[in-house]
């Protein structure tokens, strides 16, 4: 009897031994969902968007974006770009500081971009500055990181130098990876000066915390120059991975914000939560691509068609998806900055007239009722893929008449075998843009784009980009790449089926959120007023 | 006992090659994202982290590092290595599940006997009623279910582990792991209690006047205790794959929450190390248990 005693107060011992106790904050700390943790909190090894919410939160670029979405000075208080759009120069805020109190300096970001591309860094991003003059063959390890086309002038003059004119280099600078960095952070921490209390932060607000799985926490920047606009004492990114779990923290009122709404139930949430729920409209594309080396979609244009046709955008949007999501006729989604998406030919035409002409595609492809097309559709194990897949195999059942194979993979699987083009027949894909520019979204279908997972393949697709690559001129290179979009559309390597939104819930306590189709919220612009 | 201790090393090798396999065979890389990498960079990135060498090469180094007590970096938390992590995770596991196993005796012997004790009673039905659903209804209905009502209805308790510091963010996890426990320890409680209650030592007992409370204390509970307590073994393997999800469902860091996030993210180093740290501890248990049996049966040392 006395062993079993002693059993059981030893358990009890373990359990509340090593109670670990980092008190919970004082003043306003903003709750926030995020649905896993970050990679890094290194600028340059972090790539998942909320890795880079965080980020945003912590760093600043040279230029940010307001509430809305609009580009806005940020540690650059003002800018020139030169006649021939190869230049730029920028000058920085005299009052930017480090939490440290140093001043944010030119070097810091030159001393940023060349870590950003060097070889050794191994940065997710290390592409991202392409443009920049010598930047592709630093990050092949053919230059030296110093030949990089940034230089600081003095401490508060930064001069890029382009090989090509980028209308859109201007949001790069508001991508993390860009963000300066102290260089004297690097040589004290090395590799591991991303972590809470090694980071320095040069913006709204500093690295407290971090337990992987559960929290990250943010305490305010004292030292940032815009610190008296800051009405956030503290920022807490919870690690929810479950959507379901993450709308309970938010009922029983621990969330103010969420990262997601679930898809279930969905009209329920809208009605209970009324203007709780923002839903607005984002960069994202959901889509079926095609496997374009391997048959039977191989050089058959009038079966991709066909395909691509028979989908029931409309009905898929608004019955399956049902979240106010837009039904997709283009690659690039409405509302990208300076560019009219080009929309596929048939868009225009009635239910019924686009069944009839898929069918007679299908037919000219060479399949009929009696010799049905025989294809399997992959994608990533999820009920929600899962739906989508279902509905639209019943829809090419229904106008085609042939019935696909549903095979869902685990992600990595899905991945491996979609950058194979081995078994890969139609497969389920997603683009997000990561800045608010058409060539975002075009640049991933180029020939040696890895991103380009139908294999897509075209001379004058090819020649279209390159030119609008080589135009100073906004509106000229904006018609360039609106033909590209229009040739590439034409030749079906993909079925677009709907644009994202994105969904959150918001706390009525919180004030100074701001739709916008990055789906960008900065700490710094939110407040959170009194329990009510 | 040397011998012993040395014979533990080519089990544990054996574990690390076979998992090391198995990480490495299944498709697809912990790089791998739909954002696909350009290859010049995606080079960089192997390179920094040897994935571009043969697996061999890769395994020796991994070995060897292991040797250094060093268990690598996490491919996916880049900022933090597998050791962290483990270091991090495993006493909240080990807590959560402790907790659970306390409370799972002690409310299961208690149900139980009292069941035993009222038999046939509204009491004893209630109860068995009870423990049947908690065998038969699993962890990932159970936790949603509580948190639904204790946390987001009555807002007695978090949902959320990161919400609050204190104790309360224990109660419904523990709740959650030890129910099936309960619930089974509970019916074999009863079971033997009933079967020791109408043994002659406990007739004899009663009959010379002492009381049933001080009966059961002194002489039943004993031995009505012995089939729980070979029990033990399979309620503590449960109690570890079933706080996987309850890990899962209340978002608390621990090991199991890990490793499968290691798992589904290849993290190759953090899968290895979790089955690494897993594999010697069973090890070390086991010697353990040995060494134990030697200092209890004196028949058993001198083998």
């Amino acid at each position: 009897m006395n062993k079993i005693l002693l059993v059981l107060l030893l358990l009890c011992g373990i359990a509340f031994s090593g109670c670990s106790a980092n008190a919970p904050d004082a003043g306003t700390v903003l709750q926030r969902g995020i649905p896993t943790d970050p990679e890094s909190l290194d600028q340059h090894k972090a790539r998942s968007t909320q890795a880079l919410e965080v980020l945003r939160d912590i760093g600043e670029g040279l230029i940010g974006y307001s509430r809305t979405g609009e580009l806005v000075p940020a540690a650059a208080a003002r800018w020139d770009v030169s006649d021939d759009g190869l230049t730029y120069t920028f000058y920085l805020r005299p009052d930017a500081r480090w939490s440290n109190g140093d001043p944010v300096i030119a070097e810091h970001f030159v001393f940023g971009m060349r870590r950003l591309v060097a070889p050794e860094t191994a940065a997710f991003y290390a592409n991202i500055l392409d443009a920049l003059a010598n930047a592709p063959e630093i990050v092949a390890g053919e230059r030296k990181p110093e030949t990089l086309g940034a230089e600081a002038i003095d401490d508060l003059t930064l001069v890029i130098r382009l090989t090509r004119p980028t209308p859109y280099i201007l949001a790069l600078f508001t991508h993390p990876s860009t963000f300066p960095l102290h260089p004297a952070v690097i040589k004290e921490h090395g590799d591991s000066f991303a972590r809470p209390g090694n980071q320095l932060a040069n913006g709204a607000f500093v690295l407290d915390a971090w337990v992987p799985g559960s929290v990250i926490a943010l305490r305010r920047n004292e030292h940032y120059w815009d610190n008296s606009e800051t009405a956030l004492d503290g920022v807490n990114y919870h690690i929810v991975v479950q959507d379901s779990a993450e709308l309970n923290r938010y009922r029983a009122g621990e969330l103010h914000i969420t990262s997601t709404v679930p898809t279930e139930s969905f009209a329920q949430h809208k009605e209970h939560f009324g203007n709780e729920l923002r839903i607005a409209p984002y960069l994202g594309l959901y889509y079926y691509g095609f496997n374009l080396t391997k048959p039977p979609f191989k050089d058959n244009l009038a079966l991709r068609k066909a395909l691509s046709m028979a989908v029931d955008r409309e009905l898929l949007a608004e019955k399956i998806v049902g979240r106010g999501e837009a039904p997709a006729f283009s690659w690039v989604p409405p509302g990208v900055s300076n560019y009219e998406p080009t929309v596929l030919g048939f868009a225009a035409l009635s239910r019924e007239e686009r069944n009839k002409l898929a069918r007679s595609l299908y037919k000219e492809a060479g399949y009929s009722k009696e010799k049905p097309l025989r294809v399997e559709l992959r994608y990533n194990t999820s009920d929600f893929n899962r739906k989508v897949a279902v509905a639209i195999q019943s829809m090419w059942r229904e106008v085609l008449g042939f019935n696909a194979t549903l095979i869902n993979e685990e992600f990595q699987v899905l991945l491996a075998n979609m950058r194979q083009a081995e078994v890969t027949q139609v497969f389920r894909s997603a683009w997000i843009g990561d800045y608010d520019d058409a060539h975002s979204f075009l640049s991933v279908l180029r020939a040696g784009s890895a991103a380009n997972t139908p294999r897509y393949a075209s001379d004058d697709y090819e020649a279209l980009m390159q030119r609008a690559a080589e135009q100073a001129d906004a509106s000229r290179r904006a018609l360039y790449l609106e033909e590209a979009e229009r040739v590439m559309l034409a030749d079906h390597p993909i079925i677009p089926l709907y644009f994202y939104v994105s969904k959150h819930l918001v706390s009525p306590r919180v004030s100074g959120w701001g739709d916008n189709v990055l789906d960008y919220h900065y700490s710094h612009h939110l407040s959170l007023s009194a329990t009510d | 006992m040397l011998l012993r201790v040395l014979g533990a090393i080519p089990t544990l090798l054996l574990v690390i090659a076979l998992t090391f396999l198995m990480v490495h065979a299944a498709p697809g890389g912990p790089f791998d994202a739909e954002r696909a990498l350009p290859p010049d960079v995606e080079a960089n990135i192997q390179r920094a982290y040897h994935l571009d060498e043969p697996l061999p090469r890769q395994f020796v180094r991994y070995v060897s590092g292991l040797l250094h007590g060093d268990l690598g970096p996490s491919y996916r938390l880049r900022d933090f290595t597998v050791s962290e992590l483990i270091g991090d995770a495993f006493p909240l596991s080990m807590k959560l599940g402790a907790l659970a196993m306390v409370l799972a005796i002690v409310v299961g012997v208690s149900a139980g006997t009292m069941a035993a004790l009222r038999q046939g009673s509204y009491l004893d039905r209630w109860i068995m009623a009870f423990s049947m659903t908690g065998i038969s209804v699993p962890v990932f209905v159970v936790a949603p279910v509580l948190v639904l009502l204790f946390a987001v209805k009555l807002q007695w308790l978090p949902v959320g582990w990161s919400s609050t510091t204190g104790v309360s963010r224990l109660v419904l996890p523990v709740i959650t792991l030890a129910l099936p426990q309960i619930a089974y320890i509970a019916r074999l409680t009863r079971a033997s209690m009933i079967d020791v209650l109408a043994r002659d030592f406990v007739r004899t007992a009663r009959a010379q006047g002492l009381g049933m409370f001080t009966v059961i204390r002194l002489h039943a509970l004993k031995p009505a205790l012995l089939p729980v307590l070979s029990y033990m073994g399979p309620a503590i393997a449960a109690i570890l794959t079933g706080s996987v999800v309850v890990e899962e469902v209340f978002g608390i860091p621990g090991l199991g929450q890990a490793f499968i996030g290691g798992a589904l993210n290849r993290d190759y180093t953090l899968v290895l190390g979790i089955v690494v740290f897993y594999a010697t501890l069973i090890v070390m248990l086991n010697l353990v248990v040995d060494v134990l049996y030697g200092v209890i049966d004196p028949r058993v040392r001198n083998r």
